[in-house]
């Protein structure tokens, strides 16, 4: 399972890498959704891979090494919604510029 | 009931205070903005009060060691987040305050009219910065970070026109980029550490095996890089001087102080987590931090001779004394850190105060540009609104003339201002921790104090050409137009300036206060992670 994730990070990231350096306003979006997306699977798997194991303990009396550490998992949905409202923002700006340039080049002109 | 005493709320205000208020401005019509520009205006005055008033607690007897602890919802540090105020902390919120309140009352002659949401924004991003200042968890920095951004996406944008959406589009794209770098940066030093607390890692750096140190240490390099990002460290730093130069003149000035946030967090993480108690850790990164702080200094010092106009300097004057800061703090870490924080005092106060002058002197016209402003009606490029009609200030020229001149000593570190004092402390401080009992410095001090002195060369050649062009060889003949309310806030900008060089001694005093307190992280580890929660009345039996 560490292999998948870390090659799934790592594709994610580095497809991520390439595409924000393009220059097209779209590629850049897309890339940086795809690093997002990898950032947050990192977080995820920061509270090590677990299988089976509830994130919730009951009151007391629990082994600890029995449920999974329920930290990052709330720490990914705050990257979430936050790296969510950013995109959102980003591509209102997109739109914006892609009117008022007539370009999608992300210098706002087209390369001369 | 053990209830909390009031004055310990006061370290949730200036987080609090402008949510509120920006949320509550939202849906008030963009047409009452006489009534948008007071709640903005109560607000920013509350929080200079509150910013003061916790300056006061700090500085006093009333919380051990000077550090005030909030436990937000009343969870126990390291569990729930925790907020601190320390003398550091305040005074970061006081100078946020102080130039949002200047920055505010610059605005309202015109600018918070140029767009929809200006004092919204404005509001918000005071929320990051303040909070950026406060908190005390890694995570809770990520996100009051993002707060501050999203909010300076907005204003950079401010007075929508191609330059600012050109500039705007490269400004949030590396601020995304970096935002992802903080997160990787955090979800390693969580996996290294199991804690985010920025106390209970001072506590737990000491106790990690090999491998988790070296985790924590590439996670707190990844996590510098987002920082130094912000803080504009080369080559970090390229989108700096195009958004300034490109941002509306009182969204520029709140600029000036974004870029100390990322110096303050360098500071804030690596004294405490890899300050002197870390053992093998401790000063970890420093050598890196200097190189990169001189480089960064060479870097600004010629941009600001290459620069042509004010907005393009200002941003590479924002960089010298990034750049400044960082390299000395690299150099000799805390025995440097008070001169060092006097002349970010000094410099951001200075720096403020020419951004918004640099827009006031634009209104002197040479003659060509009567024809200018004609062409860019023909293309309808509306990048900025009608200049103020009605009786103007007496003496406008002479009082530009005054306070660039005041401006420019500060920034380029010439005697007699606030700018000559900290460099003359740093050197100072910087030959007195570097010189080995056998009196021989080494030649690294001598290479950073040869830049600084060479940056302020620069800087001098710069701004007096700047002058000579906009005061001397403009032509005008008609004195520009000034409003009170524009001319206030610069004056009072200055002002401070002198003021802090007239009482350079109790600042000092103050900063030494600081320092002490910041070199000592273990009081923070035991005052943080020691704050009781409140204690419930238990509830009676058979209520449950």
């Amino acid at each position: 399972m560490e292999i998948v994730i870390a090659l799934a990070v790592g594709v994610m990231f580095g497809s991520g890498i390439w595409l924000i350096l393009r220059p097209r306003t779209f590629q850049f979006i897309a890339g940086m959704m795809l690093m997002s997306y990898a950032v947050n699977i990192f977080i995820f798997a920061m509270g090590r891979l677990w299988v089976d194991m509830p994130p919730i303990t009951p009151a007391a009396g629990v082994d600890p090494a029995q449920y999974a550490d329920p930290l990052p998992q709330g720490l990914v949905l705050t990257a979430i919604v936050i790296g969510f409202a950013t995109t959102a923002l980003y591509l209102v700006m997109m739109i914006g510029a892609r009117g008022l340039t007539g370009s999608d080049h992300v210098d706002g002109e087209e390369p001369r | 009931m053990n209830a909390l005493p009031w004055l310990q709320h006061l370290i949730t205000v200036p987080v609090l205070l402008p949510l509120l208020v920006g949320a509550l401005l939202i849906p008030v019509n963009q047409n009452r903005h006489t009534l948008k520009f007071v709640l903005s205006l109560t607000s920013s005055v509350l929080l200079w009060l509150v910013a003061v008033a916790l300056l006061l607690l700090a500085d006093g007897e009333h919380w051990t060691d000077g550090i005030g602890v909030y436990l937000a919802s009343n969870w126990a540090a390291p569990f729930g987040i925790a907020l601190m105020v320390d003398r550091l902390a305040a005074l970061m919120l006081v100078l946020t305050a102080t130039i949002a309140l200047a920055v505010l009352v610059f605005s309202a002659q015109r600018w918070d009219r140029v767009g929809v949401s200006f004092h919204s924004m404005f509001q918000f991003l005071l929320m990051g910065l303040n909070g950026a200042f406060l908190t005390n968890d890694l995570f809770n920095l990520f996100v009051f970070f993002e707060v501050m951004l999203a909010a300076s996406y907005g204003l950079v944008l401010h007075g929508y026109n191609l330059r600012r959406i050109r500039a705007g589009m490269q400004y949030i794209a590396i601020n995304l980029a970096a935002s992802l770098l903080f997160l990787i940066g955090v979800a390693l030093i969580y996996g290294a550490t199991g804690t985010l607390n920025i106390a209970d890692l001072t506590l737990r750096v000491t106790q990690l095996g090999a491998q988790d140190a070296w985790l924590l240490q590439v996670g707190a390099s990844i996590l510098a890089l987002a920082f130094l990002t912000k803080g504009a460290m080369w080559p970090l730093g390229f989108w700096l001087p195009t958004t300034y130069a490109s941002a509306s003149a009182p969204v520029a000035a709140m600029l000036v102080l974004m870029t100390k946030v990322g110096v303050y967090a360098v500071l804030r993480v690596w004294l405490a987590v890899f300050g002197d108690a870390a053992g093998a850790l401790g000063g970890f990164g420093l050598a890196a931090l200097s190189v990169g702080g001189m480089a960064t200094l060479a870097f600004g010092a010629i941009g600001m001779l290459a620069s042509q106009d004010g907005g393009r300097m200002a941003g590479y004057g924002a960089i010298v004394s990034s750049g400044t800061l960082l390299a000395v703090i690299g150099h000799s870490g805390g025995a440097v850190l008070a001169s060092g924080l006097y002349y970010l005092l000094g410099s951001t106060l200075a720096m403020a105060a020419f951004m918004l002058l640099i827009e006031l002197t634009e209104r002197i016209r040479p003659p060509g540009a009567a024809l200018l402003a004609i062409t860019m009606e023909a293309f309808a490029i509306e990048d900025k609104p009608e200049d103020p009609v009605g009786v103007g200030i007496p003496g406008s020229l002479a009082f530009l003339g005054l306070s660039f001149a005041a401006c420019a000593l500060v920034i380029s570190g010439m005697p007699p201002l606030a700018g000559f004092v900290a460099k003359f402390s740093l050197f100072h401080a910087l030959l007195a921790s570097a010189a080995d009992p056998a009196g021989s410095v080494p030649a690294s001090t001598w290479v950073l104090i040869a830049l600084m002195v060479t940056a302020g060369l620069a800087a001098i050649i710069a701004l007096m050409r700047l002058g000579v062009r906009t005061f001397w060889a403009a032509g005008a003949i008609t004195p520009p137009r000034l409003q009170a309310s524009e001319a206030l806030p610069v004056t009072a900008l200055v002002l401070l300036c002198v003021l802090l060089t007239v009482q350079a001694g109790a600042v000092f005093d103050y900063l030494g206060r600081t320092v002490d307190g910041l070199s000592r992280s273990a009081d923070y580890s035991a005052r943080v992670l020691g704050e009781p929660p409140v204690l419930r009345v238990p509830a009676a039996e058979g209520a449950r």
